[in-house]
């Protein structure tokens, strides 16, 4: 048997809504076999993993936790990954992010004024702007593969965040704990609603990717992203930089990267430890792709992933399954995503061996 | 043994898997498909050869095993990139996110659990050389294939009508498509290849770098691998010279440490990472060299006319 593809007139409306449903249902199929043979019911396990924690008020708070800085980085990554811009590196910038939003709350405790909080948060996107301004910098100037040097400065940044927590800002009386002071009150993200822990993160997300969105659908900027995106040629032609638009769309996800993790320590953390992020910035990745790289799309797939952190660690909990379980979950999903992005622009025929075309 | 012997032998140790992850993907990347799951199918590579070698208790097996693992795990993205046409970047992505959960997955119930060593092969004759000797005749079996490996991909590339197909391929795909040459069937064998050869470099940190399981073990290095392919200009010589200095950066760290020198760790296990930036930009300022030598096809997807 073998596999053809035939391509399509044009973009088929219809798949390009079914593919990250088929996908989903998918990894949810192929879920259910891998708790059957890690011994457990599938059904009931698929139902911790997916169900349960839709089902009450604290653990809706916490999905949307989880999904805010997923849903942030997701959409600013969809505007990278349109104009062909392959920031990999969002993890790093989510890091570098939170530690300049953190300065204030860490090194000046005592100055408690309502400004404080505003200006932890735009220090947190300059921090996260200017640490995808390296690879955007290094590609401009130098021609080098931003793919390899967005991702060699997580690893850097990573190793930065635990020489600081276990270095000059460990908390004096923490009792050698790696971890800084926790932040005062001024400098905590507040909660959106009185029923639970969800902070305005989730609202900077929702707001995040409304305006992408409509950068991409309104703007001419959008449209220099999409023909960039497309082919730097066409670009060239109408006029649009190529070098300006990886200057536009580094700093612009490395911003909302870092908008998220100064989010995520201010808001649900209240201080910085030496790990601060369970791989959001990956995680968004796979939820820029399963948003079909639209800014609207990335709101629900950033709440999918975010649900699959939830689940793990209910399944955890309740049938003490690994939750190693989520990564694979994840990386399961983010490949039959593209797998089924293929029948957008093609239809995929299985010649059988001995019919008249299998011998053509 | 010295100390100075002692430190190139643990540079040597250290700069085999890079060696090896490098020239499979050299092979891919020369044949036009970037694949980025590197670091998935080392780690698989990594977990598959400690599985097999505590289950038959047996070193071998295990290396053969993890570059069974990681040949097989590559065909995962081969098919979503060759048959389905899927964006390289982004299926490489989640090669390398799924081989990192299912390899952490995997090895949970082997953590903290002792290994078993691949015990060096002396060569007769050859391992009583003083200095050179001890330093490489004297080693495992991971090592010496590196060395066949590096000689046998310059000679492959370059001297064999196979490998002549093989650039074409990469170079432009619709001209080789048009003179007969299966550009599916040789990037399927290409991207299976940088698989096997990932997986074996999984299975020398596993079996003989560190001989134990640590989730995430591979910590960069299948990364790195992608960037000496880049800084060698797809030659596998250049992939032997970058990989040393890269190996000997990361040993440099330890032995800083060893020396107290006033560093703080984390800086000094920077470096590798911030060696490999500093390489990839000094290596593509010169965007007409870059531009020579990279395979003309690199990335590209490859769908046959009919």
């Amino acid at each position: 048997m073998r596999i053809e593809l035939e391509r399509r007139g044009g973009v088929s409306p219809l798949f390009s809504i079914l593919s990250p449903i088929i996908a989903l249902a998918l990894t949810v199929v192929v879920g259910a076999i891998m708790f059957a043979m890690l011994g457990k019911n599938p059904a009931s396990a698929l139902y911790s993993f997916f169900i349960e924690p839709l089902l009450e008020t604290w653990s809706l708070h916490e999905l949307a936790i989880k999904a805010a800085p997923l849903i942030l980085i997701g959409a600013g990554l969809t505007i990278c990954y349109r104009s062909n811009n392959w920031n990999i590196g969002a993890e790093g910038q989510f890091i570098i992010g939170a530690i300049a939003g953190s300065i204030l709350p860490v090194l000046f405790p005592e100055w408690t004024s309502p400004v404080v909080l505003p200006l932890m948060l735009l220090m947190g996107m300059a921090g996260g702007a200017l640490y995808a301004g390296i690879p955007a910098l290094l590609k401009t100037r130098f021609n080098t593969n931003e793919i390899l040097t967005s991702l060699m400065l997580v690893y850097i940044a990573q190793l930065f965040l635990d020489w600081l927590v276990r270095g000059p800002w460990r908390d004096p009386g923490g009792f050698n704990f790696p971890v800084t002071r926790d932040f005062g009150a001024n400098a905590i993200l507040p909660e959106v609603i009185s029923s639970g822990r969800a902070n305005y993160g989730f609202v900077f997300a929702i707001v995040a990717a409304v305006a992408l969105w409509f950068l991409m659908r309104y703007t001419l900027k959008g449209f220099e992203i999409a023909v960039l995106g497309q082919s730097e040629r066409a670009g060239r032609f109408a006029g649009f930089s190529a070098r300006r638009m990886i200057w536009f769309s580094m700093l612009l996800s490395g911003a909302l990267a870092g908008l998220a993790g100064i989010s995520e320590v201010s808001g649900a953390i209240g201080k910085l430890q030496p790990v601060i992020s369970p791989g959001y910035g990956f995680t968004a990745i796979i939820v820029a792709f399963l948003g079909r790289l639209n800014p609207l799309g990335v709101i629900i797939s950033g709440l999918v992933l975010g649900l699959t952190y939830l689940g793990g660690e209910a399944v955890q909990v309740s049938l003490g399954i690994s939750d190693k379980v989520v990564r694979v979950f994840q990386g399961l999903l983010l490949f039959f995503v593209l797998s089924c992005d293929t029948l957008i622009h093609y239809k995929i025929r299985l010649i059988m061996p001995g019919t008249a075309e299998g011998r053509g | 043994m010295g100390i100075f012997e002692a430190i190139l032998l643990s540079v040597i140790t250290a700069s085999t898997p890079l060696v090896i992850a490098a020239c499979g993907e050299l092979i891919a990347e020369r044949s036009g498909v970037l694949n980025l799951g590197v670091e998935g199918m080392m780690v698989m590579g990594a977990v598959i050869a400690f599985m097999a070698t505590t289950a038959t208790g047996s070193p071998y097996i295990g290396v053969l095993a993890g570059i069974a693992g990681g040949a097989v795990f590559s065909l995962l993205f081969g098919f979503l990139t060759l048959t389905l046409v899927a964006n390289q970047v982004a299926t490489g992505l989640a090669l390398t996110i799924l081989g990192i959960g299912v390899s952490g997955m995997l090895g949970e119930a082997y953590v903290g659990q002792p290994g078993i060593k691949l015990q060096p092969i002396d060569i007769p004759l050859l391992a009583d050389i003083p200095v050179i000797g001890p330093l490489l005749f004297k080693q495992d079996l991971i090592f010496y294939l590196s060395v066949v490996l590096v000689v046998g991909i310059n000679w492959f590339l370059f001297r064999s009508r196979a490998g002549l197909k093989l650039r074409a391929v990469g170079d432009s795909h619709s001209s080789a498509h048009a003179l007969g040459v299966s550009v599916i069937r040789t990037r399927y064998l290409a991207v299976m290849f940088g698989g096997a050869c990932a997986g074996l470099a999984g299975a020398q940190l596993s079996l003989v770098y560190t001989p134990q399981w640590v989730e995430n073990m591979t910590a960069g290095r299948g990364w790195i691998a992608l960037a000496l392919v880049v800084f060698a200009s797809w030659r596998p010589w250049r992939v032997v010279a970058g990989g040393y200095l890269f190996g000997a950066v990361s040993i440099s760290q330890l032995h800083a440490q060893a020396f107290g020198i006033g560093i703080p760790s984390q800086f000094l296990s920077a470096l590798p990472y911030a060696a490999t930036i500093i390489v990839l930009v000094l290596i593509s300022r010169n965007r007409r060299t870059t531009l020579i030598n990279t395979p003309a096809s690199l990335g590209k997807s490859f769908v046959p006319d009919r």
